[in-house]
């Protein structure tokens, strides 16, 4: 084995160490909790990488695959051997690698930005702790061989979650978002705990690789298939589908969708690192790791139900995201949606295209989407935590560096031809979807999400970075110079007076993700597809004739991307011209839809009426039957007692005592009456006797007869 | 050595001797206290770290036999098997911690801390005890401490819970009570030898000849009937201690009327009592009427979890709720015991998910100990800071004051949440492996047990923590360096065994193996 396997277990424990140090720093020690946090994962990064280089190389047998599982504790009879046993360990295969790398390189990027972003709070070591915290979560997802440590893990990044939405805690809100977060999350987890476990039962081991007694290898999957449910579905099948809900939860899709954008109470650098980068793409990997349960079936030829129910979810997300994103005028909440709406785009391309064109397109966006919401926290930072996209303008000057990059992100994200590489994972899963064979509609969702996609970013490019800024940059220059904010401060209600460019730690990070946000496209192209072969175990030569076969598709979609950017330039290049933006050009044209939109169909409202009320009216039963109910039934059966014990004196007293009593009165009379016969005269006795002997021989005589 | 006599005796004299005190030597009382429950802990760890049981003994260790009455059956047997011996290390780990939080009690603490230690010689008592006599005298000894605790230093309705509470685990203990007569008086029918003895009653059922005896009774013409009537009395008296709903009402005026100190012993050693005797007792001797009414008896811990989890969403006083996630924690422990009685037949690994649900039982007996009695703990300290208030919404954004405070209070929320890493965790975990598998549909309906209990937990955090800080709270104290001290090594447990739960398990395993074999079926 390699040392690099037996000790990829540190990539995750340095964060982790680093963040119980830092919890236990006190407040003053900002440098520390800092340099204790980037450090760490400086040296994760470094180990990430060492990871990926054996990776490259695959041998005979497909991919490099190497895993190292121990015990971590027994709890039965030890004659069923491993079964009785829960055990752990970790996998290195370009799958973890490769996530090892983005998770490590981003996080790392995100880390050096917050220094700066949070420079002025207050919690700033509580910050970093809470960071690496959800580092290690993170990473251990990523290099888990087992489901149950991959669960631990998936949990505790929850936690990292909640914590880091919820740091503003003075904020009712930050706060409510923070719990929702939290428990949308589990309401998925419950399904996949219930999975696992029954996974767990079935193939009694959640080791994923084992040297063939895995639960992802095939002699577990033949037996996994082989049986069925109740409703005909292969447990295999069943199973895949309850872990799909938890990874329905992380990811966003519908519709446990509504915890994702409130998460963007939370700082900026945490809505990109774990809301965007990482954490929710969480799910698309988990999808990714039991893809051979997930697509199991018990005939080859055909697709699984998993699978379909995946490419289903994914594409109705993609599409519904995608609409309430047209609408939102928060510069955050509309990326948030925009993430929502990819996360559904890597589910389609994980349920038809296979693990490469989900897992490329998780990979990308990682890059740009970091980008972009790094890129508007720095608009936040730079416009005194302004959020209303209506507000800003003219930043194109004020914010070159921001401009630039942020203008690279947006393009990626709308799938630019060519140049940048959302155009090359987008466009890999929308072909993907267009050689499906069960349903051409998720393609042609794919499209319609692809086309709106385009035009509300450049939406919210116009409003954010065109028209012209009402302050001139030299008195920006002079503002510069004397600023001195505090990030979570009230909102400012004239931002263009001060707007600055982002000091150089949070520009640079920007830079090196925008430079990725191109580049990476290079590794995926359908010309040279390096990434699939990777992920598969082959190497792919490059193939430029590849290139024409898809050209087809590559048009079509470079068209619709062109009229939709074409259509929003004609909407909104004039309206960020004008003084009042307050009202979209759309929401004229077409008010029932656009508050349709804008309140996002309602869903949260409709959760409201429904779930929770459900749920606050069946704590309200349970309560009302344990004081009122049950609580009746014992003070009934208290009274049943206490009236039982009433009668039972009553008889007592008058039945028993008074028989009692009545028959010793009844003895005394007659004592009474029988000692009035002892008068001790002689002559009365004789007399008594005389008459009684009479008596006695009449009664003989007459007996006689 | 007589070790487990020896631990019984400690806190019972150590008890009498504080009671020996003048009353004005307030603070002296609570050191002597404090020491005699240090001494009995130290006691504990050290037989934690001696036990070994030899083979052939059913892995009881430490086993003392004296005759007493052997005519009736009484003897005096004490033994202590993983599960027993967990128990015990669990009631000497809480009653310091409960002492430490009852420090502050000014009104006549001598006695206040010399019923706690009596208090612990009855669960000492309880949880050593393997005949039915002296384990019953030990069971109805606990429960005197806890009434007068109660009683005396409890809140403003605090003699009426006093009295439910009495009464309601009376009447079950009776109904006990009588049951076991009525199995002595039956085994002493044409027979040298009456018998209370635990597991020589749990070797009769288990052979199948407990039956035959009960029929000698003769109460009523099918015997099956008789032993169903006996089992209802023995289920009730352990089922009011748990408590199962519907049997719990007592619980929520008890919990929150008792002062901090008590509530922790209360949910935290006296209700696994009942879950105790659920193992030790009715699982053994009752096996085959306890699978005969597996159906509603599953549901019934199904009830149990969802009902409680979502009145403790209902409650505005935090002390209620934690009570009532208390009733929902205790729930899972019945579905794991409840499931393992699921006849498995042909199934392969039946034993396998059944010593599965058990050890997550023991563990989240221990863990539940830990983890609500520290609950009780902060809401207490909340208690004592807000001068008596503790209701949900009096709070918000103490966070900002105390972050200590918040943090080892959030901590412990989580691990009762469930959260991975914490002990919570393994527990439930193994529950759920070992239900899932035996009785799928009260388990999957239980998850909803989990869900909720994460809803009121968070909410709890979020009314009292987070949100504007009120400006009467702007001077609240920060957990104090005593106050650390008590509450850091309760933590530091949590997640020892969160994240190496083979150091308890390694006692509890063995244990369970043996009850599984028993159990045969």
């Amino acid at each position: 084995m390699l040392p690099i396997v037996k000790y990829l277990w540190l990539i995750p424990a340095l964060p982790l160490l680093a963040a119980g140090l830092a919890a236990l720093l006190k407040k003053e020690r900002r440098a520390s909790a800092a340099t204790l946090a980037i450090g760490s994962m400086s040296i994760s990064f470094l180990l990430a990488l060492a990871a990926f280089l054996p990776t490259l190389s695959h041998g005979e047998h497909g991919v490099f695959r190497e895993c190292f599982n121990f015990t971590w504790f027994e709890f039965a009879d030890n004659t069923f051997q491993s079964a009785s046993t829960v055990q752990l360990g970790w996998v290195l295969d370009p799958l973890t690698a490769m996530m090892l790398v983005m998770v490590t390189f981003v996080g790392l990027l995100i880390f050096i930005y917050s220094v700066g972003y949070m420079a002025h709070d207050e919690n700033f070591t509580r910050f970093f702790c809470f960071l690496a915290l959800f580092a290690a979560a993170m990473l251990g997802i990523v290099i888990a061989n087992s489901l149950l440590l991959l669960f631990i893990s998936w949990e505790l990044v929850g936690l990292a979650s909640y914590l880091l939405i919820g740091f503003w805690y003075h904020k009712p809100s930050a706060a409510a978002a923070a719990k929702k977060a939290f428990i949308t999350t589990r309401v998925g987890d419950m399904g996949f705990l219930l999975g696992m476990l029954w996974l767990y039962s079935k193939t009694g081991t959640l080791l994923f690789y084992d040297g063939g007694n895995g639960c992802l290898e095939q002699s577990a999957l033949i037996k996994l298939v082989a049986e069925t449910t109740m409703c005909g579905m292969a447990i295999s099948t069943a199973i895949s589908i309850l872990i799909f809900c938890g990874a329905a939860g992380k990811s966003g899709q519908v519709p446990l969708h509504v915890w994702l954008p409130d998460a963007m109470e939370g700082p900026t650098p945490v809505s990109a690192l774990i809301h965007a980068a990482t954490m929710v793409a969480a799910g698309v990997f988990l999808m990714a790791r039991i893809y051979p349960l997930l697509s199991a079936s018990a005939d080859p030829a055909t697709i699984s139900t998993g699978l379909k129910v995946v490419a289903w979810v994914g594409s109705i997300t993609a599409v519904f995201a995608a609409c309430i994103a047209v609408a939102q005028n928060d510069i955050k909440r509309i990326l948030a949606y925009s993430t929502v709406s990819q996360l559904g785009y890597m589910m389609l391309g994980l349920g038809v295209g296979g693990v490469a064109v989900g897992m490329f397109h998780l990979i990308t966006h990682a890059f740009f989407k970091a980008l972009l919401f790094l890129g508007s926290g720095s608009v936040i930072h730079g416009c005194h935590e302004e959020q209303d996209i209506r507000k800003m303008g003219g930043l194109r000057i004020l914010m070159p560096i921001t401009f630039a990059t942020y203008a690279i992100g947006m393009l990626a994200l709308c799938g630019f031809p060519l140049l940048f590489s959302g155009f090359w994972s987008k466009d890999e899963i929308l072909a993907s979807a267009h050689h499906w064979q069960i349903s051409q509609i998720p393609f042609y969702l794919g499209v319609i999400g692809a086309f709106l996609t385009a035009f509300y970013m450049t939406r919210q490019m116009f409003y954010v970075f065109f028209g012209s800024p009402t302050v001139s940059p030299a008195a920006v220059a002079d503002t510069k110079a004397k600023h001195s904010h505090n990030p979570h401060s009230s909102h400012s209600h004239e931002p263009a007076t001060s707007i600055h460019e982002s000091p150089p730690v949070m520009t640079m990070p920007l830079v090196i993700l925008a430079v990725f946000a191109v580049l990476l496209g290079l590794i995926g192209t359908p010309a040279w597809p390096w990434f699939h072969g990777y992920l598969a175990g082959h190497s792919p030569k490059v193939d430029l004739g590849k290139l024409a076969e898809d050209a087809g598709l590559m048009l079509v979609s470079a068209v619709v991307v062109f009229t939709a950017m074409g259509l929003s330039w004609l909407v909104y290049s004039k309206v960020t011209l004008q003084k009042s933006r307050e009202v979209d050009p759309l929401e004229k044209a077409q008010p029932f839809f656009w508050r349709l939109l804008a309140n996002k169909f309602y869903i949260d409202e409709l959760y409201e009426v429904t779930i929770i009320r459900l749920n606050k009216a069946f704590s309200v039963l349970s309560d009302w039957l344990d004081r009122t109910f049950w609580t009746g039934v014992v003070t009934m059966i208290s009274h049943l007692t206490v009236g039982l014990s009433w009668l039972s004196r009553k008889i007592d007293e008058d039945l028993v005592n008074g028989g009692f009593d009545h028959g010793c009165d009844g003895l005394r009379e007659s004592s009474r009456n029988l000692s009035k016969a002892q008068n001790g005269q002689t002559q009365f006795y004789f007399r008594v006797l005389g008459i009684a002997f009479v008596a006695l021989v009449l009664a003989l005589i007459w007996r006689a007869k | 050595m007589n070790l487990l006599t020896i631990l019984t005796l400690i806190p019972l004299i150590g008890g009498a001797a504080v009671l020996s005190l003048k009353a004005d030597q307030k603070d002296l009382a609570r050191r002597l206290g404090l020491a005699i429950s240090l001494i009995a802990l130290g006691m504990a760890a050290f037989l934690w770290f001696q036990f070994n049981p030899s083979p052939g003994t059913n892995g009881f260790a430490f086993e003392e036999r004296a005759d007493w009455l052997p005519s009736l059956g009484i003897e005096y047997r004490l033994g202590v098997d993983g599960l027993g011996l967990l128990m015990v290390c669990l009631s000497a780990l809480l009653v310091p911690f409960s002492m430490l939080a009852s420090w502050k009690i000014d009104q006549n603490p001598k006695l206040y801390f010399g019923l706690l230690l009596f208090l612990e010689a009855g669960l000492f008592g309880t949880f050593t005890a393997l005949n039915f006599f002296h384990w019953f005298i030990f069971w109805e000894l606990s429960l005197i401490p806890a009434f007068f605790l109660i009683k005396i230093w409890g809140g403003p309705n605090r003699t009426q819970a006093a009295y439910q509470f009495f009464v309601y685990t009376l009447v079950g203990s009776v109904a006990m009570l009588l049951s076991f007569l009525a199995i002595n008086v039956a085994t002493g029918i044409n027979s040298p030898a009456h018998i209370f003895d635990f597991r020589a009653l749990a070797e009769l059922a288990g052979n199948h000849k407990l039956e035959p005896i009960i029929a000698k009774l003769g109460i009523f013409k099918n015997p099956s009937t008789t032993m169903t009537v006996l089992f209802a009395g023995v289920f009730l008296g352990f089922a009011v201690k748990v408590p199962l709903i519907p049997f719990h009402t007592w619980l929520p005026s008890a919990y929150s009327e008792a002062p901090t100190g008590t509530s922790m012993m209360l949910t935290g050693a006296m209700s696994k009592m009942g879950v105790y005797g659920f193992l030790r007792i009715l699982l053994p001797i009752f096996p085959e009427q306890t699978r005969a009414m597996l159906t509603p008896l599953l549901w019934m811990a199904v009830a149990t979890i969802v009902f409680s989890a979502a009145a403790a969403f209902a409650q505005k006083d935090l002390k209620r709720m934690v009570a009532y996630s208390s009733i929902n924690h205790l729930g899972y422990c019945m579905l794991g015991i409840f499931a393992t009685v699921q006849l498995t037949g042909s199934q392969m690994n039946g034993p396998l998910e059944k010593e599965a649900a058990l050890n997550g039982v023991i563990l989240q007996m221990f863990n539940h100990g830990l983890t609500a009695a520290a609950l009780f703990y902060f809401v207490g300290l909340i208690e004592q800071r807000s001068g008596g208030l503790r209701g949900l919404n009096d709070f918000g954004g103490l966070r900002k004051p105390a972050p200590v405070f918040c943090g080892l209070m959030g901590i412990t929320l989580f691990a009762s949440l469930g959260l991975p890493g914490l002990n919570g965790f393994i527990g439930e975990f193994l529950i759920f492996k070992g239900a899932f598998s035996l009785a799928p549909g009260p388990a999957a309906v239980s998850t909803i047990g989990l869900l909720v209990t994460a809803i009121f937990l968070l909410t709890l955090l979020q009314k009292v923590f987070s949100g504007p800080l009120r400006s009467e709270w702007s001077g609240w104290r920060d957990l104090t360096a005593g106050e650390r001290l008590t509450v850091v090594p309760m933590i530091a447990l949590m997640f020892v065994l969160g994240l190496y739960p083979q150091l308890a398990l390694g006692v509890i395993n063995p244990t369970v193996v043996e009850m599984v074999k028993q159990m045969s079926f």
